[in-house]
């Protein structure tokens, strides 16, 4: 009965429509995401690639990675907002701060994780320390980074929804918006949305993981579990 | 800033607001915490028993895990029939994220234990149950509570979530501050967030201490098997 | 008593394991299962506590077939001891041991008390009892799962290459404390080895098993030596097996010569033959080379260290090894006390060998 309503909801073109239709809120969802997970790696990369590199400031990197995980996204968003006033960058900035933590622990745990004897054999072939960042310890560290990618995607997805309550485009508007008018169907919809847009996303990038991460490498990236944190 | 929190807090009845939220939020994370923990055991020694049922199993888990909590907030009352704003919803979620998160660690360690020891198992008498309880689980409980220690941190950040779809907990005070566009609350919960997490999470590496006392002796002499 | 009657494995995939055994064990005695890998002895060996059913025959104790028990039951009693312990890593040394009869249901006090006595009985010091099997050396944790085996007095003992993974000297001392324990405690025990040197230094009765599953031999150790029974039995055991031979040999026959001694200390002349060094009476100590002189008092410093020492009435194996590694080229024979009791050459023992082996055939 539900569910009809719901493919009712669905399969009617109105709702295909106009900026608050379908197309439009996918495509927001979308962009808000990738463009905080772009934003994160920016920063997460380098300073992941900087810290398994050297091995400095490892302590502290994972402390961050962990105390940022426990953090309620609905209270990281309400709070910038109210910060910061309404508007689609204070939301991003709290999007961003959610991404950052497990692409940083990913790309730190991958350089981290490469086997010091075929570091020591790099460095016994005369590699400087650049070659060895660029030709050993990223291709080696690349599931595990991407890994890191796929969980801030998740993270991000699941966040955007939520940050409807505050104003920002996306599913989650459609979502709260059969809430308010006491339409289930219409937020049963909007939620499937939700979740195959995340299913679809998670897939994409496992296919490029697949694609980017060396051959001799794909058995160590399926043994490698991404570690996830909240949504 | 902290002023505005003491004002806040000096009234009764948002202090009384405040600790009912932090009960039932305690509650909602920690319920499906043990919960997940006792669907993750069995399914994940089912999966160690039957080949075909591990990649059906993993796979499963993995694209549920992939689902965004508010979406499943809302998907699962349509399926199990609660009502929208039901505790159960969350329950039941969040019981399936630690019980994902859970299985493929589970699979992993009692695949991990030595075959030795297991023959060593059988070879003495230990009838499957009882050699399960006495031999695997115990070797296991590294690894789970690794896995507790992520699901416990995730289920207490998502359970604010809840607040969207009206069901209680810290969360409340994030929607409930954000209405009236009063910053106290929100950083209120905020921070009771990060210290139950951070409570949570010593608790369990103290429980796992006390049950793996045998993992953390030094080895006094080498060599050997 | 263990029997073995037309017992068969064979697997879904056409590979037989074990080819129609027919064997016996008997009571209170150590029969050990050899041969090379893939010949089905650890196979045999865990039929007799079902770890796996054979697909034709049957396998009876004392006269009743084993899968008319419950095998949790028939395991409790039956002690069974593997190549890697198996001990449990997260339970203590002492509730390692205690395990079985705690699985048949002995109180916690009894069961511990029970297992204290063993860890003494195998050699262990009681405080081990509050260790973990990680701090214990390989050998060590060896001893915890005989001890193991052993808490709830099994009347069987089943090992699997117990002592594999061991180094050759803590194994032979597994090896002896084994044999020690057998003669208190005059268990049925089947011993699984490779290791044709193990065989016969434990087994009453050896088994020699080939690839496929067969039997190849089962006799008293010193029988398959002298007469193995086909090729196979002969390039197994080797073809040095005149030398393995001389473990069953004792030295009756054996001349036994002398040489000149000095006690260190003591003035010596130089002398053209060479001359055995004595400490504290009559314990030797070393070799001095023919015409070698020195300043003074000889000390134990002049010596040149002697080789291994042979004891009077052991196997010639040892006479043997004294005689090769001896710089003089003569074993030095001792009594039971390790005093000099005269010197052998390689010659004089083989000769023993041959003149037994003649005998023999």
């Amino acid at each position: 009965m539900i569910f009809s309503n719901m493919i009712d909801w669905l399969t009617n073109g109105a709702n295909w429509q106009g900026p608050e239709g379908i197309p439009t809120r996918v495509g927001e969802h979308v962009y808000y995401a990738v463009l905080a997970v772009l934003v994160a790696s920016a920063v997460a990369v380098p300073l992941g690639l900087f810290v398994g590199h050297t091995g400095r400031g490892a302590v502290f990197v994972v402390a961050i990675s962990n105390a940022l995980r426990a953090l309620p996204t609905l209270g990281l968003v309400t709070l910038f907002v109210l910060l910061l006033g309404l508007g689609d960058w204070p939301v991003l900035i709290g999007l961003i701060i959610l991404a950052v933590p497990p692409i940083l622990s990913g790309t730190y745990a991958g350089v981290q994780d490469v086997d010091r004897g075929v570091i020591d054999a790099a460095r016994g072939m005369g590699m400087t320390g650049w070659q060895r960042l660029w030709k050993v310890e990223v291709p080696n560290a690349l599931p595990l980074l991407i890994g890191g990618v796929r969980s801030a995607v998740l993270q991000v997805v699941a966040t955007v929804a939520v940050a409807a309550f505050v104003g920002l485009g996306g599913l989650g508007r459609i979502l709260l918006s059969g809430q308010k008018t006491y339409k289930f169907e219409v937020m049963l919809g909007a939620a499937v949305l939700i979740a195959l847009l995340a299913v679809v996303l998670d897939q994409i990038i496992a296919a490029i993981q697949r694609l980017v991460v060396p051959k001799g490498l794909t058995v160590a990236a399926k043994a490698a579990a991404p570690t996830r944190g909240g949504k | 800033m902290f002023g505005d929190i003491g004002t806040y807090l000096s009234s009764p009845g948002n202090r009384d607001l405040v600790l009912q939220q932090l009960l039932e939020h305690i509650y909602l994370s920690l319920l499906p915490l043990v919960l997940g923990l006792l669907v993750a055991i069995p399914l994940g020694w089912t999966a160690t028993r039957f080949r075909w049922l591990r990649g059906l199993l993993l796979g499963g888990a993995n694209i549920l895990y992939t689902i965004p909590s508010l979406a499943l907030f809302v998907i699962l009352p349509a399926i199990i029939g609660t009502g929208i704003t039901s505790p159960v919803n969350v329950i039941v979620a969040l019981t399936l994220y630690t019980a994902t998160l859970l299985v493929r660690p589970v699979v992993d360690a009692l695949e991990a234990v030595p075959q030795h020891v297991v023959a060593a198992a059988v070879a003495m008498g230990y009838r499957p149950l009882a050699r399960f309880f006495a031999v695997e689980l115990p070797l296991a409980v590294p690894v789970l509570a690794a896995g507790a220690r992520v699901a416990s941190v995730s289920n207490i950040s998502l359970v604010s979530v809840g607040a969207l779809v009206g069901i209680g907990g810290l969360g409340l005070l994030f929607t409930k501050g954000f209405e009236i566009d009063y910053l106290p609350p929100i950083i209120i919960g905020i921070l009771l967030t990060l210290i139950l997490a951070l409570i949570v999470d010593l608790l369990i590496v103290l429980l796992r201490n006390m049950l793996t006392r045998w993992q953390r002796v030094g080895a006094h002499v080498g060599g050997g098997s | 008593m263990i029997e073995f009657r037309d017992v068969t494995k064979k697997y879904p995939d056409g590979t037989v394991a074990v080819d129609e055994l027919n064997l016996t064990v008997e009571a209170g005695t150590i029969t050990v299962f050899v041969g090379p890998s893939g010949c089905g002895k650890t196979t045999s060996l865990r039929m007799v506590n079902r770890m796996i059913d054979p697909s034709a025959g049957e396998v009876l104790i004392d006269g009743e077939d084993v899968r008319k028990s419950d095998p949790a039951l028939l395991r409790r009693g039956i002690g069974y001891v593997i190549q890697q312990a198996g001990l449990f890593p997260h339970r203590t040394v002492l509730d390692n041991v205690a395990t079985v009869p705690l699985l048949s249901g002995w109180t916690k006090a009894k069961a511990r008390t029970r297992a204290a006595e063993l860890l003494e009985t195998v050699g262990l010091p009681a405080e081990m009892g509050k260790r973990f099997p990680a701090q214990l050396s390989g050998g060590q944790q060896q001893r915890v799962g005989v001890a193991r085996a052993l808490a709830a007095d099994p009347p069987i003992l089943l090992m699997d290459e117990p002592f594999s993974a061991v180094d050759p000297v803590v194994r032979e001392g597994l090896q002896d404390e084994l044999l020690r324990l057998q003669g208190e405690l005059d268990k049925t025990i089947v011993f699984v080895t490779h290791d044709i040197d193990e065989a016969v230094r434990l087994g009453e009765k050896v088994a020699v098993f080939r690839q496929g599953g067969v039997l190849a031999q089962y006799d008293a150790p010193a029988e398959i030596l002298a007469r193995p029974a086909d090729d196979f039995v002969s390039d197994f055991v080797g073809r040095d097996r005149g030398y393995r031979g001389l473990s069953f040999v004792d030295n009756e026959g054996l001349p036994i010569g002398q040489v000149d001694t000095v006690l260190v200390g003591g003035a010596h002349s130089p002398s053209q033959q060479w001359t055995l060094v004595l400490v504290d009476g009559d314990k030797p100590r070393g070799w001095l080379a023919p015409g070698s002189t020195v300043d003074g008092e000889w000390t134990t410093a002049d010596a040149l260290a002697g080789g291994s020492l042979y004891t009077r009435g052991t196997p010639l194996r040892g006479a043997l090894d004294a005689a090769l590694s001896s710089p003089a080229g003569l074993g030095v024979v001792v009594d039971d006390a390790g005093a000099y009791a005269g010197v052998v050459t390689a010659e004089e023992v083989l000769k023993v060998i041959e003149s037994r082996r003649e005998t023999a055939e």
